[in-house]
């Protein structure tokens, strides 16, 4: 009942946008065949800013290394000429007032698609004042945080061969912000697991699976002790599963899970978790890899996408100095090319950063090299330029 | 009032572990301890007799007393443990304790949460040294979790509030959250450490972890020699899988020192060598080894007792027998770093008995 009402809405909202484009497929789809229609294919729809050939992305600078690392971005795409133009929404940590943040939100509300560095939260100031970056997941909805950890030849790490996909509910859980002190000295602060989100993020991560090949998916809780809250989320997982007899379904307990990471990571394959455990286990698996600057992040919602480097730092102790590493937010951008289907380029600078990283090995103070910053970009830049299809005709 | 309460409260607790020199000089005066022994399910009893024999071969101090604990039900309807080993316990403020196995469905909560009710195991004490002899890609790594283990996250207060969404609360307090920041600092000082780092989201979890914050700032005041940070959770996870040497005593709530823990464990090797103590209020410790009961090989003199050994050294140092517990935990690395006679889990293929024969041969040549 929910399919139909979801394809039929569907066609209403294919037909007037793009009866132009997919005009031939929506056409000769009867009704029968429209019930065909996956969820898969309303992912594959293109945001819709794209205008005269060229899509707009908002661009959140953010704190920290945020800024210096979107304008290489910026550099890298200008000069592999990628039809993207960055809308630039400023964020402002410091105040108090919500304006900023709400303003981003509307832009990616316009947009469909962000590139954003983190925003930083000053914990000292009223409990009121909540993160900035919570607040654009939530009220964009953006329920599923992805995070694809894999051990770079390039880099010199204690486990190799680590390939793992990590899938993250990214709204609620610890992270519901919900708090109150009803006795002076006593604080509690609120869970929330509910049934639809835990289906919709373990449907999101076995459809993932699916689509990229993979086998097994671990569920990470800690349903001995939280047995209401996590059990719930389980029993939406193994729900989930039935639905997906190809791929195989596990579960492991969380602190189980940080000690399996350490000693034999390549066990795992995808694994999908609540929000903490999420937090946890993809800092210590970027950690594995060879650190925070080398692991881009995704967070998807059902129309909106907004990508960012995995661990999510500010990195206030290195910026401006010109030796954060650019990888993270660069693969985060050919990411979010990807998801506006710019294939081609998406591909070119992600070999142009993988032969930096691999084959020309030039590093940056953070995986044990000496490059800076500007240097790894020129460097990937010259590589863009050697190989690149499209440059090489100009 | 709850200041004088707390500071006299604070004094046994921590009186077990401040009693420097003149502690030997005392035991020595006073003769043996008495330490109740709870050998436990599985291969419990055979790494418990495992470390009597070794404590012999040191000739420790201390005198066992074996107690059992299973769930009974007492007056009211309410699960406790057995009243001798209660009374057992209360009498002689320290407890060792091997794997306890919690059968599941069977009414009652686990053994281990019972005893921590029972004598209010607030803090959870974990030190995680590498062990020269047994690789792991991880070196050096020398650093104490403490885990307020009371409150938190695993208050198990959940409530259903319509179907389909689930709620479960994290419950911190001023009074627990000061109590653990004191002992970590305490342990500190008494253990020779640099630094205490308290782990945290105060950026998402702002009142929650907020106040737990403000108390470890409070107690820090009152410890000036001893250099306090503060660290986010993932940052702290991010940096612990890469270079695991810049950590110290690490203080945190419930939850995290539950995962941290576990980390830290997984960094030296495991669980089958990694010791634990639980510290309660009223000067009350009971140390236990944190892996499970293995039954498959119980019974075949297979066991690893190191985890047990070594919360039995911890046992030694926190009655301020230092002595002892150096020459043990000596022997015990000397044996694995040898890798002659290993047991199956540390990748060799000797007996149980071997392994603490070899151990007890060490500790004898030492003397």
């Amino acid at each position: 009942m929910a399919a139909h009402s979801a394809v039929l809405s569907m066609s209403k909202i294919i037909n007037p946008f793009w009866g132009g484009r997919l005009g031939n497929t929506v056409k000769c789809c009867t009704l029968s065949s429209m019930q065909l229609i996956t969820y898969e294919m309303l992912m594959l729809q293109p945001p819709p800013a794209k205008y005269g050939g060229r899509h707009t992305v908002t661009l959140i600078p953010g704190d920290g290394i945020g800024p210096e690392l979107l304008n290489h971005v910026k550099e890298v795409f200008r000069f592999s000429c990628v039809p993207v133009d960055f809308e630039v929404v400023h964020v402002n940590s410091a105040l108090e007032s919500e304006d900023d943040i709400n303003n981003a939100i509307t832009a990616i509300r316009r947009n469909g698609v962000a590139l954003k560095g983190n925003i930083e939260t000053n914990h000292t100031m009223a409990p009121s004042v909540k993160s900035r970056n919570n607040l654009l997941r939530t009220s964009l909805d953006l329920y599923a945080n992805v995070m694809h950890c894999q051990s770079l030849p390039g880099v010199q790490t204690r486990h190799k061969n680590i390939d793992i996909m990590i899938i993250r509910e990214n709204t609620e859980g610890e992270y519901s912000s919900l708090e109150h002190e009803s006795v002076s000295g006593v604080v509690e602060c609120l869970k929330i697991i509910t049934r639809n989100n835990s289906l919709r993020i373990a449907d999101y991560a076995f459809r993932l699976a699916r689509e990229k090949g993979r086998s097994r998916v671990t569920a990470v809780h800690k349903a001995n002790i939280m047995k209401l809250g996590d059990g719930l989320f389980l029993q939406c997982c193994r729900e989930v599963a039935s639905g997906y007899p190809d791929i195989t379904f596990d579960s492991m307990i969380v602190d189980n899970t940080t000690m399996q990471l350490v000693s034999k990571p390549q066990q795992f394959d995808v694994m999908v978790m609540p929000n903490l455990y999420g937090n946890v286990v993809s800092n210590v698996c970027a950690g594995l890899v060879g650190g925070p600057g080398l692991v881009p992040g995704a967070n998807y919602g059902r129309d909106y996408a907004v990508f960012e480097t995995a661990t999510r730092n500010t990195g206030k102790s290195i910026a401006g100095r010109n030796i954060a590493n650019p990888t993270a937010m660069l693969l985060a951008g050919c990411m979010m090319l990807d998801h506006l289907r710019l294939y081609d380029y998406a591909s070119m600078i992600r070999n142009a950063i993988l032969t930096t990283m691999n084959e020309t090995r030039l590093h940056t103070a953070d995986i044990g090299g000496q490059g800076t910053t500007s240097e790894v970009v020129q460097s990937i830049m010259r590589n863009i330029q050697s190989k690149g299809p499209l440059t090489t005709d100009l | 009032m709850a200041g004088c309460a707390w500071r006299s409260m604070l004094s046994q607790v921590v009186g077990g572990a401040k009693r420097p020199a003149l502690s030997s000089a005392a035991f020595f005066s006073r003769g043996m301890q008495t330490v109740t022994l709870i050998p436990g399910d599985g291969i419990g009893p055979e790494i418990s007799s495992a470390v009597m024999k070794i404590f012999e071969a040191a000739k420790a101090p201390i005198r066992w007393e074996e107690r059992n604990v299973t769930a009974i039900k007492g007056p009211g309807g309410r699960w406790m443990i057995p009243p001798d080993a209660k009374e057992s316990m209360d009498r002689n403020k320290i407890g060792l304790k091997g794997p306890l196995k919690t059968p599941i469905a069977a009414g009652h909560p686990s053994m281990n949460l019972l005893l921590r009710k029972t004598f209010d195991l607030y803090a959870n004490v974990r030190p995680c040294i590498s062990i020269e002899g047994y690789k792991t890609p991880y070196t050096n790594v020398d650093l104490v979790t403490i885990r307020e283990n009371t409150e938190g996250e695993y208050s198990g207060i959940e409530h259903v509030i319509v179907e389909g969404v689930v709620q479960s609360i994290k419950l911190i307090t001023e009074d627990a959250s000061r109590r653990i920041a004191e002992y970590a600092f305490e342990y500190a000082r008494n253990n020779q450490r640099s630094s205490v780092t308290a782990v945290h989201k105060a950026n998402i979890m702002r009142m929650s972890d907020g106040l737990f914050l403000r108390k470890c700032r409070e107690v820090a005041e009152g410890y000036k020699d001893i250099k306090f940070t503060e660290m986010y959770l993932d940052t702290v996870c991010l940096n612990m899988v890469q270079d695991p040497t810049q950590f110290d005593v690490l203080v945190m709530p419930n939850l995290y020192g539950d995962i941290l823990s576990d980390l830290c464990a997984g960094l030296i090797g495991g669980l089958g060598v990694t010791p634990s103590g639980n510290i309660g209020a009223n000067g009350v410790a009971i140390f236990e080894s944190v892996h499970g009961t293995a039954p498959d090989i119980a019974g075949l003199d297979m066991a690893n007792p190191t985890a047990l050994l070594l919360s039995a050294v911890m046992m030694l140092r926190h009655m301020g027998l230092h002595d002892y517990g150096n020459k043990i935990q000596t022997a015990c690395f000397d044996t694995i770093r040898d890798k002659k006679v290993l047991t199956k889990d540390l990748g060799g293929n000797s007996k149980c008995s071997e392994f603490t024969a070899d151990i007890c041969r060490r500790i004898q040549d030492l003397d």
